[in-house]
């Protein structure tokens, strides 16, 4: 384990967003605009707007930092800097840390922005507290890193990378809850969804949201999320290997 | 009988399989130390894949690999060998500056390594440009620049001065020797013959097999030939 690297690797790839003024301005400005349009679409449903505009706010981080990590890991495979850095005496926990660190950072910004937005000009209303919100929003971030980091592996050129995000994404928030209640998918559905990381990262939003109470039922649910970003992180880092074919 | 350190790189019937094709089908090779060696042979005649099995990036199929005494990729090596792949592994949208510094973190070396590097590649000048918009053969001196950041004693190159105008082509070889003769120990792939001649040690490659290896004056004078092209087509004939 080495802070130096991690630390170094955190500051490289946020340089390396800021450089890209067009992806960051993206990522800030798309879910408070994606909400103000869910906002108008429900004008005349005030709570369909709370019930499902809460949760987004949260959601947003784990889509975007799935689609920013998916190209970025692309690029360093394809481009050779993975393969110089396995070469390196660096871990590959010292580099995913420190990619977890950048991520978190944005998906923090990011849900600031999208809450402010949200609970501030809109009008959604929350129990809960907003921090809280935040707080799950950078796990949804470093749930759809982690997520990212493994298809990045399945593709071999970015047009694959982006066509992960409908394949893995899409279903996993149509099952989560946020459009229809889980008990009443049909019953497969209902079974699929309970192995899906986001169905308890959504239910985690949805208690903050709705309830705003700091009970046991949120604890189990942030704790499923942690152990699903623990698991894909693994799985992600078994496919960094040192040598290759 | 020589040991580690006159010959720091020892292959032992290396067996490498890409896909389908038996790329390396059983090479045996030493390199010597504190020298440059060339690595000449066409494109696809396996030199990318036994610089790669030397550094340890490479599956093998078996055979033995050994550097310093140490199996090839232990993490013991990595502080020890600089590579530089053929297309540049650098940040393209980082300046060279920033590369520099990131990959010296990594490695854990000053800042002041990195303009050493720089001024070794002649890149000086360019130390605040994002590297996407550099051309093609500086791109590739960056990349060389990284390698050469954690002083290693092993230095592998995989085609460095493909693109590069002659007169830097001949300031790098001079690089090489000068710190080859400071002892590292360079092993360098290369298509171009004349660069070839300049190497301390040569190894032909042909087909993923070892045709011939000596000093080029030394295989010139085997063939009776006048030049290395000619050298290497009756070596490649009479293998």
């Amino acid at each position: 384990m080495s802070t130096t690297a991690t630390l170094a690797t955190t500051h490289r790839v946020l340089r390396q967003l800021r450089r890209d003024r067009r992806t960051l301005a993206l990522i800030f400005l798309v879910p408070p605009l994606l909400l103000t349009l869910f906002r108008y679409v429900f004008d005349g449903q005030a709570d369909t707007f709370d019930r499902v505009g809460g949760p987004l706010v949260g959601l947003f981080p784990f889509i975007s930092m799935f689609l920013v990590t998916s190209i970025a890991m692309l690029r360093e495979r394809t481009s050779g800097t993975l393969e110089r850095l396995m070469s390196m005496p660096v871990g590959k926990l010292d580099l995913l840390l420190g990619y977890g660190l950048a991520f978190s950072v944005v998906a923090a910004v990011q849900a600031a922005i999208t809450s402010a937005v949200a609970f501030g000009l809109l009008g959604l209303d929350t129990n809960g507290s907003i921090g809280v919100v935040v707080a799950i929003a950078i796990a949804n971030a470093l749930l759809g890193m982690a997520l990212g980091l493994l298809v990045s592996a399945f593709a071999s050129s970015e047009f694959q990378a982006v066509q992960f995000m409908p394949a893995v994404v899409i279903p996993q928030l149509l099952l989560s809850g946020l459009i229809v209640p889980r008990e009443r998918m049909a019953d497969l559905l209902e079974w699929v969804s309970a192995a899906l990381p986001l169905t308890y990262a959504y239910d985690a939003l949805a208690h903050v949201t709705q309830d705003g109470s700091l009970d046991a039922g949120l604890a189990a649910d942030v704790g499923i999320v942690t152990a699903c970003i623990a698991l894909a992180l693994a799985l992600g880092a078994a496919t960094l290997p040192r040598r290759t074919a | 009988m020589m040991n580690s350190t006159d010959t720091p790189i020892r292959i032992r019937d290396l067996h490498v399989r890409r896909g389908r094709r038996l790329v390396l089908p059983g090479v045996s090779l030493d390199i010597r130390g504190g020298a440059v060696t060339g690595l000449l042979g066409p494109s696809g005649s396996g030199k990318s894949t036994l610089l790669r099995s030397i550094v340890g990036v490479q599956i093998v199929e078996s055979g033995e690999v050994s550097v310093h005494g140490l199996p090839a990729g232990s993490p013991d090596l990595r502080r020890r060998i600089g590579y530089v792949t053929q297309a540049p592994s650098v940040y393209d949208d980082l300046t060279v500056r920033e590369n520099l510094r990131y990959f010296g973190r990594i490695l854990g070396v000053d800042n002041e390594r990195g303009e050493d590097a720089l001024e070794i590649v002649g890149l000086r000048s360019r130390g605040d440009q994002i590297v996407g918009t550099l051309s093609g053969g500086q791109r590739s001196r960056v990349s060389l620049a990284t390698a050469l950041l954690g002083a290693p004693d092993i230095l592998i190159l995989d085609e460095p001065t493909v693109g590069l105008d002659p007169v830097l082509r001949r300031d790098l070889w001079r690089t090489f020797h000068e710190l080859a003769a400071a002892g590292t120990t360079i092993l360098v792939s290369t298509h171009v013959m004349d660069e070839a001649e300049k190497s301390d040690d040569l190894v032909l490659m042909r087909e993923g097999a070892v045709v011939a290896n000596g000093a080029p004056a030394e295989l010139l004078a085997r063939t009776s030939t006048h030049d290395i092209e000619s050298a290497f087509m009756a070596l490649a004939e009479a293998a």
